[in-house]
């Protein structure tokens, strides 16, 4: 197309071309393939049997809850929750410690151990810590951590650590040094500097490294179907597997169950997409 | 080499104290990286060289089992087979979608694309397993045969994971749907890093948009196309959760959805037709093969696509 003047000072948007109508139907297909299922899931949640049969599609008529009560209420639904919940508090908790700890460290030791250790670490980020389970196995038997949320715990801070190392270490050299000088003519000690002015001017990186480890920990089914088979210790992921065998034939309720585990993930990633998008595609850019 | 321009700013300060220090802050962390993660990987390849039920060295024999014992060596190459369809899907589908979505999301006189970039994002948020579970619903032919019917859809109230021809597929593009997410965003990242000077001497030159994608675009983003590779070969070696939750464990119709992760499972986790108990030594012969895969694969892209430092 011809580039004159007049063309140009128009807005570009005005420009026909602007309007970008393939894109925007493309989109708009896309959108209706992600949200159909995502509607099913949650609409058939909450029909009854009958409602469903009669119209898996529509809206539902009559409307109840009855099948979000029933789980919550005969599956021990809180109980999972708060384990999920103290898995992934916890081993979010120790990644961020540890990998700050760590990347500070890192950031100022130069040399070839340090060098050595850091590849060490970003290595890791390639290989995933599946192949490791036949070996997690025994370990965990040995400490005597089957049917104990620590094993979960243990093996989710190792898994972490080499995407929380790689991210750390290089925000925190990023960081100009001055601060630091500043810091030690003050005669600050190191761990202070640490605690006081590292950690807060990183909390970009550490939201970044956690959302990164969030989701997977929390809809990790792997490890817990391995370490874990008593009930008062299953996550709710592990949870649902059980449960949606019983409820086979009540397909609502199955719906319902599996919206309550789906809904706090979703819930929280539309209350911040931004960040969630920066952390699960996070060491993709510069790896 | 940068030691020489960092020295001299520092030298005054304790910051410039050498690893016997820094080693305490870094010590923790690596502590627990090794015995959870570095340590057992490694130490599964040892394992593979074990028998699994007397416990005692046995060379390859394993490996050997895994590749030539009929029995086995069946499962082995079928889901090998397998694994390598749902990649190409993921290959071929889920990152040439991301990219295409990455550049109408990059257009900057595309309205809408903050909202449109939210929706995309949201399958990957939930749960492979949550998926999984949905469609299986969702696919199953009892699901809505009637509603379909009446629209004049009836065709589509198919056993679309009961049949051998179509399940694999069918789980393959569940899979996409709901990773697609990341390429794309990945892309976007990638393609927002192009300079915008680049691309009005472009248009000043007259290129097309096709030419400017696949001329400036895309040799740009080639670091991320291959870090886009490694991930998906990684996870799709790995993939289990999906195959778990849609046809089950032993990848049913008749193995016809078998993946390694989900062979991995039943033979060293679980237990596996013909033996009933799990068989650490197989298992990790599995793994240990899936570790060597993935490397040879991931180095040589890696040199390829990343620029060196």
């Amino acid at each position: 197309m011809e580039r004159n003047q007049a063309n140009k000072s128009r807005p570009r948007s005005m420009r026909l071309s602007n309007l970008h109508i393939p894109s925007h139907i493309l989109m708009l297909v896309w959108m209706l393939v992600v949200l159909i299922p995502v509607y099913l899931l949650v609409a058939n949640a909450l029909k009854t049997k009958r409602g469903m049969y009669d119209n898996p599609f529509g809206l539902p008529n009559p409307l109840t809850f009855d099948n979000f009560q029933s789980v919550i209420q005969d599956g021990n639904f809180f109980s999972y929750f708060g384990n999920s919940l103290f898995v992934v508090g916890v081993s979010l908790f120790a990644i961020l410690l540890l990998g700050s700890l760590a990347g500070y460290g890192l950031a100022h030791w130069r040399g070839k151990t340090s060098r050595g250790i850091y590849f060490g670490f970003v290595f890791g980020m390639m290989l995933p810590i599946k192949i490791a389970t036949i070996r997690l196995m025994e370990l965990m038997k040995g400490f005597g951590l089957f049917n104990n949320l620590w094993s979960l715990i243990l093996v989710y801070i190792a898994m972490g650590l080499p995407i929380a190392v790689f991210i750390l270490t290089e925000f925190i050299r990023g960081l100009p040094r001055d601060l630091y000088e500043a810091a030690h003519i003050d005669g600050a000690r190191q761990h202070k500097i640490y605690g006081s002015i590292v950690l807060p001017l990183i909390k970009p990186a550490l939201a970044t490294v956690g959302i990164y480890n969030l989701v997977p920990i929390w809809n990790d089914l792997w490890f817990p179907l391995i370490f874990i088979t008593q009930d008062d210790k299953k996550t709710v992921l592990l949870a649902v597997t059980r449960l949606q065998g019983q409820y086979a034939t009540d397909w609502p309720r199955v719906f319902a169950l599996l919206t309550l585990s789906a809904l706090p993930v979703i819930a929280l990633y539309l209350a911040m997409s931004k960040q969630f998008v920066t952390g699960l595609t996070a060491g993709a850019v510069k790896g | 080499m940068q030691k020489t321009a960092r020295q001299p700013r520092l030298s005054a300060s304790r910051i410039n104290q050498g690893g016997g220090y820094w080693i305490w802050y870094v010590l923790p962390a690596l502590i627990v990286y090794i015995m959870f993660m570095a340590y057992p990987m490694l130490d599964s390849v040892r394992l593979s060289l074990y028998d699994g039920t007397t416990g005692e060295f046995a060379g390859f024999a394993n490996y050997v089992t895994l590749f030539t014992d009929p029995d086995t060596a069946a499962r082995f190459w079928g889901a090998f087979g397998n694994t390598w369809v749902f990649f190409a899907y993921h290959m071929l589908v889920q990152n040439m979608l991301g990219m295409l979505f990455a550049v109408i999301l990059t257009n900057r006189t595309m309205r809408g694309r903050g909202f449109y970039q939210t929706i995309i994002f949201i399958p990957v948020t939930i749960a492979v397993m949550v998926t999984g579970y949905l469609f299986k619903l969702l696919l199953n032919p009892s699901f809505a045969r009637y509603a379909l019917q009446d629209m004049g859809l009836g065709a589509l109230a198919r056993p679309w994971l009961g049949k051998e021809e179509t399940a694999l597929h069918v789980v393959s593009l569940v899979s996409v749907w709901q990773w697609v997410g990341i390429p794309t965003m990945m892309f976007v990242a990638g393609l927002q890093g192009i300079s915008e000077d680049l691309m009005e001497a472009a248009d000043i030159a007259g290129a097309n948009s096709w030419q400017t994608f696949w001329y400036i675009k895309l040799p740009l983003v080639m670091p991320v196309v291959g870090m886009i590779a490694i991930l998906t070969f990684v996870n799709n070696f790995n993939a289990f959760d999906i195959i778990y939750s849609m046809t089950g464990p032993k990848g049913q119709p008749n193995y016809s959805t078998d993946l390694i992760g989900s062979l991995f499972y039943r033979v060293g986790v679980v237990g596996d037709h013909p033996i009933s108990n799990p068989n650490p030594g197989l298992g990790a012969a599995i793994s240990t093969s899936v570790f060597l895969m993935l490397l040879a694969g991931v180095i040589p892209t890696l040199r390829a696509t990343q620029s060196k430092e």
